[in-house]
């Protein structure tokens, strides 16, 4: 009851309108939130590991997305209540941060809410718990710290890097040519990439997908493929050593910003209007020309008679070619956007070795590749698959792949998969909790608990007895002292990861626990949900 | 406490069993929908729209079929899909793909309730499709080399594509017309240069593949008919009033004298622009856009054929054919190439007037026309032409071959079966499941076809048997009989791509375990 007293005893009101409102307080608002919050987790639960499953998602407009990406599936997923959105949240900043693992942090900050439940069922006071799982968090970030290696790789030897995008990838459904998707993302991300200053700009790598084909047909293209063809049916193919004037301006007589008006009151006037007409188009395509051109890429259209003209003066031209693509050509050719006619200098004109149009299928859908470009730095990753959920799906993963790799390069510490660092940063917590006196100590071991949910998905999903395999794991860590024991989820029958090649980067894991906690720790410190109830 | 909201109203979410039985459901029910139509005693369907008119197609297409369902099950959606990036991508064996993805979740889902994992499945599946497919490699046959017999694998391969379709009965006829218009293209792909025009009337039979070019346009009046030795000018412009494309520009005049100035003064561009296009030398005038009653005057005064309004497909195929080039502008007649040809003459198909422009420069487009008694005839042999110009092209570029009538299927499945009997574990049961699903498509259509399925399969299988048999199901007869022997051959392409988009189709739908759908959204919210 949102009921208060003032000092002469009389009721006031200090919610309004409470009828219209839901209102859930103290532990009732924890539990019910904890509750949601779990609910979403066990969604995903599934998806974990090499084993996961997939999930189908109906959109509003009735399409289908099939996927076992936690970020995709969370942000399809239509979810109304707050709590659950908080998780959908906390998915998308790891994705946004890492690119990897959105499926683990919502797992672990739903395992973590489990473990807060049981605690608060204890008596323990929120801000206990919340604090407790703080100090563990910290514990397991320096364990992962202290277990992590380095991880040497340059760009002739790029084997670990494609190692470790294999392990991303293995989850997907892509997993049958993981080598080879695994390989595409490494060399994409090397050629875009910056190793002195350790940054990699992921823009410059462009994802294309196109129905069709098998997926082993991916490819990687060094340079741009933009989905157009030439304006006019009989230019030719196939450009070498193209020099390429990348317009903004289209190929029609200027429309001045001013208003105006020209007046044509006698028939001279109206001659040499029309003649100005022509010199127009004749001195657009000349300007061209005379710079040295030998393709021009427009982003607007072009009237029907400048068509003809660059097709009569042997220019071919591309209309229509959207803004991103436009500056994309123009990184990878290394020419200037130019907006004006008259600013064009042969200076501005990127160049490409080879423009060519590829044809596909029995449709008449054409694909223009320029490649061999000045500038090598912008990349096109071209995707083909049995259909368009395979591709969209192949899209997702290979973003996970290129998020992988470009992690590694700005910092190339690793550390195991399969589980074996969260086992490795329970056991470490365990052993700390006993330090900490007072309440918290629960928490930290609740920590503990919460992080053997993750290798207790993977041997569940594998199909493996998940209690069983977890403790001879967690023995055998303790007994060899041995950080890389995981869950073996392909069944190959070692479980040191290290020989298995399963890793993953050190910041992903870290943020993950971070993460989990942060959102973790917010839901519990809420002890009051305030909703407009229904009507 | 319970959360009653963790989705928004309306959405819902299956989870496990339930979502797997949806999705296996859904998938199966597909498969059933085109199943009756596989094979070359496969029944048709007839699709009403639902549209105004509720226009009517007649047609065992099951791409065409798949396209016209309403699905709102998304494991149906996802077949639905397969099928139309089969036509896509090979043209031929929409019905297929989707009939052996169906087979293929029958026998998962047999697996799923003897509780082996559906990722066990998956993996199984994998080796199998990869097995079958090398099991197709080492058998195929590959005649690119010898020129002849190339040609006659295609006219085999034409001949088992329209066997199924409503052309079974002129299959040769067609198949001849399909084989000489791919083999003009030279290897390319681009179908657009075959143009199919479509004339009621006649037979099936009386179709006919012309080597010319027929445009479905008739020449203006006054106009010669016959030009022999035509120069042709194909253009895009506009021949009513050019407008003044400078932006603002607008006429003002003071006075009714001003405005008849103007207007003679357009009249005058006009004539000028007709005596530019005259300059060229030409002796006929294509256009794409209409051309106005007062320059289509000036064309007849100087006796040039002038043809409005071809629209885009038409122009380009015709500047392919006389290999001239699509002009808009005409103030250098000397460097614009024209097209060419022997003759241009009106005909008639039917009660029709059509331009027919013969002994063309460039071979690469040719037309056929297709003649029969009603529209939906019509349609249906264009679509059944369509994917046999389609298989053909595609076997152009890839020339490996296989023999038809359930051959590959019955090489894969005994080679399927063999890896099982040596793979250890739980996953010898999904790969003896997916040899299963194989010798499910021959047995689809011997049940098809009315033939005691099971015996044949039988006979079948024992046939295959012995090394390098060339067995398969010989419909006519009803009895197995040397595919060889009686011309019944495949495109290799098409079998791969039924095998690999099938296979990848059904581990999709297996690896589901949970469906989340939004709420519909209310059309209310758009207006």
């Amino acid at each position: 009851m949102a009921l208060a007293f003032d000092e002469y005893g009389r009721p006031f009101i200090i919610i309004k309108e409470q009828e219209q409102k839901t209102r859930l307080r103290g532990l009732d608002a924890q539990k019910a939130n904890i509750s949601a919050g779990k609910a979403v987790a066990r969604i995903l639960r599934t998806s974990l590991g090499p084993k996961g499953m997939d999930k189908i998602l109906q959109s509003a407009d009735g399409d289908v997305t099939i996927s076992n990406d936690g970020a995709t599936i969370l942000e399809q997923m239509d979810v109304g209540n707050q709590i659950a959105k908080l998780m959908v949240e906390l998915s998308r900043s790891q994705d946004y941060e890492i690119g990897d693992g959105t499926t683990g942090v919502v797992v672990m900050a739903g395992a973590l809410l489990e473990q807060s439940e049981k605690l608060l069922e204890h008596g323990i006071h929120p801000i206990r718990i919340a604090e407790g799982f703080e100090m563990a968090s910290r514990i397991a970030v320096e364990n992962l710290e202290h277990i992590a290696h380095k991880f040497e790789f340059d760009a002739t030897n790029v084997e670990p890097l494609v190692q470790t995008c294999m392990t991303t990838l293995s989850s997907k459904i892509v997993n049958r040519c993981k080598h080879s998707l695994a390989e595409i993302a490494v060399k994409a991300v090397l050629a875009v990439a910056d190793l002195e200053r350790k940054d990699v700009n992921l823009d410059l790598i462009k994802v294309e997908g196109k129905v069709g084909g098998k997926l082993e047909d991916t490819e990687l293209i060094y340079g741009i493929v933009v989905e157009k063809d030439m304006s006019h049916p009989q230019m030719p193919k196939r450009i070498e050593n193209a020099k390429i004037a990348i317009l903004t301006c289209p190929f029609e007589p200027p429309k001045p910003k001013t208003k105006h008006k020209v007046d044509i009151d006698t028939v001279e006037k109206f001659q040499t209007l029309r003649q100005q007409e022509q010199k127009y188009f004749d001195d657009m395509v000349q300007k061209c020309k005379d710079v040295g051109s030998t393709l021009v890429i427009c982003q607007w259209g072009f009237d029907d008679e400048a068509n003809h003209l660059l097709m009569h003066r042997n220019l071919p031209a591309v209309r229509w070619v959207g803004g991103v693509e436009l500056e994309l050509i123009a990184i990878a050719t290394g020419g200037r956007i130019v907006p004006r006619f008259q600013e064009l200098t042969p200076e501005k004109l990127g160049k490409a070795g080879l423009v060519r149009e590829k044809s596909f299928g029995t449709t008449k859908d054409r694909m223009l590749y320029i490649e061999q470009c000045a500038n090598s730095r912008a990349v096109t990753i071209f995707i083909r698959g049995g259909n368009k959920m395979i591709i969209e799906e192949t899209k997702r993963s290979l973003h996970d792949a290129l998020c992988v790799a470009r992690n590694l390069i700005r910092n190339n510490s690793i550390v195991y998969g399969g589980g074996s660092a969260e086992i490795s940063c329970s056991l470490a917590i365990e052993a700390a909790a006993d330090g900490y006196p007072g309440v918290e100590q629960y928490a930290i071991r609740a920590f503990a608990d919460a992080l053997d949910s993750i290798p207790m998905a993977l041997a569940e999903n594998s199909g493996l007895q998940p209690i069983e395999t977890l403790s001879a794991v967690k023995s055998q860590q303790i007994k060899e002292n041995n950080p890389c024991c995981g869950i073996d989820c392909n069944d190959v029958g070692i479980n040191d990861m290290r020989e298995q090649n399963v890793f993953e980067t050190l910041i992903g894991k870290q943020q993950q626990i971070l993460l989990a906690t942060q959102v973790v720790k917010m839901i519990l410190k809420i002890d009051d949900v305030i909703s407009p109830s229904d009507y | 406490m319970a959360i009653d909201s963790l989705f928004k109203d309306e959405a819902t979410e299956e989870k496990g069993e339930r979502a797997r039985m949806a999705s296996f459901i859904g998938a199966m029910a597909i498969a059933d929908v085109v199943k009756t139509t596989l094979g070359p005693k496969g029944m048709d369907k007839i699709l009403q729209s639902a549209g105004r008119g509720h226009s009517v197609t007649v047609t065992n297409d099951g791409a065409t079929i798949l396209k016209s369902l309403h699905i709102d099950n998304p494991a149906a959606k996802v077949l639905v899909d397969i099928s139309k990036v089969q036509d896509d991508e090979v043209g031929d064996g929409t019905t297929s793909v989707v009939v052996l993805a169906g087979e293929l979740l029958r026998e998962a889902e047999k697996l799923v309730s003897a509780k082996i994992h559906p990722m066990t499945i998956i993996s199984g599946y994998r080796m199998a499709a990869e097995c079958a497919r090398d099991a197709l490699l080492k058998r195929v046959m590959d005649n690119k080399e010898d020129a002849e017999k190339f040609k006659s694998d295609l006219m085999k391969i034409a001949m088992t594509t329209l066997s199924s379709k409503i052309l079974s009965q002129d299959k040769e006829h067609f198949a001849q017309l399909s084989v000489e218009a791919v083999m003009r293209l030279k290897g390319s792909t681009n179908l657009e240069s075959i143009q199919i025009i479509k004339k009621p009337g006649g037979s099936l039979r009386d179709s006919f593949l012309d080597e010319g070019f027929i445009l479905d346009k008739k020449i203006g009046i006054g106009q010669p008919k016959r030009i022999e030795n035509a120069k042709i000018l194909v253009a895009n412009t506009a021949m009513d009033t050019d407008k003044v494309k400078i932006y603002g520009a607008r006429v003002r005049v003071d006075s009714m004298a001003k405005v008849a100035e103007i207007e003679e003064a357009e009249k005058e561009k006009m004539r000028e622009k007709v005596k530019k296009i005259i300059a060229h030398g030409i002796n006929c005038f294509v256009n794409r856009q209409l051309i106005y009653n007062f320059p289509e005057e000036l064309f007849a005064d100087s006796g040039i054929l002038a043809i409005e309004h071809a629209d885009f497909d038409g122009i380009e195929r015709l500047g392919l054919v006389t290999g001239g080039e699509i002009a808009s502008t005409f103030d250098n007649p000397e460097s614009v190439k024209l097209g060419h040809c022997k003759l241009i003459e009106e005909i008639m198909i039917g009660e029709d007037k059509l331009i027919h422009f013969s002994g063309v420069e460039m071979g690469q487009a040719c037309t056929i026309v297709l003649r029969g008694a009603s529209f939906h005839v019509l349609d249906e042999a264009e679509r059944s032409l369509h994917d046999a110009l389609c298989v053909l092209s595609q076997t152009v570029v890839d020339s490996r071959v296989l023999l038809g009538g359930g051959w590959p299927e019955m090489v894969m499945a005994k080679e399927v079966d063999e890896l099982a009997r040596k793979t250890p574990g739980k996953k010898s049961h999904a790969i003896e499941a997916f040899s299963r699903s194989l010798q499910a498509i021959p047995t689809i259509i011997a049940d098809n076809a009315g033939l005691d399925s099971a015996d044949l399969i039988a006979q079948l299988r024992a046939e295959h048997h012995k090394e390098g048999s060339t067995a398969g199901i010989d419909v006519i007869s009803g009895a197995v009989g040397d595919m060889e022997k009686l011309g019944i051959s495949e495109a290799f392409k098409v079998k791969q791509a039924v095998l690999l988009s099938a296979t990848e189709a059904a581990e999709m739908i297996l690896r589901v375990d949970e469906i989340i759908t939004c709420a519909p959204r209310r059309r209310e919210d758009r207006m």
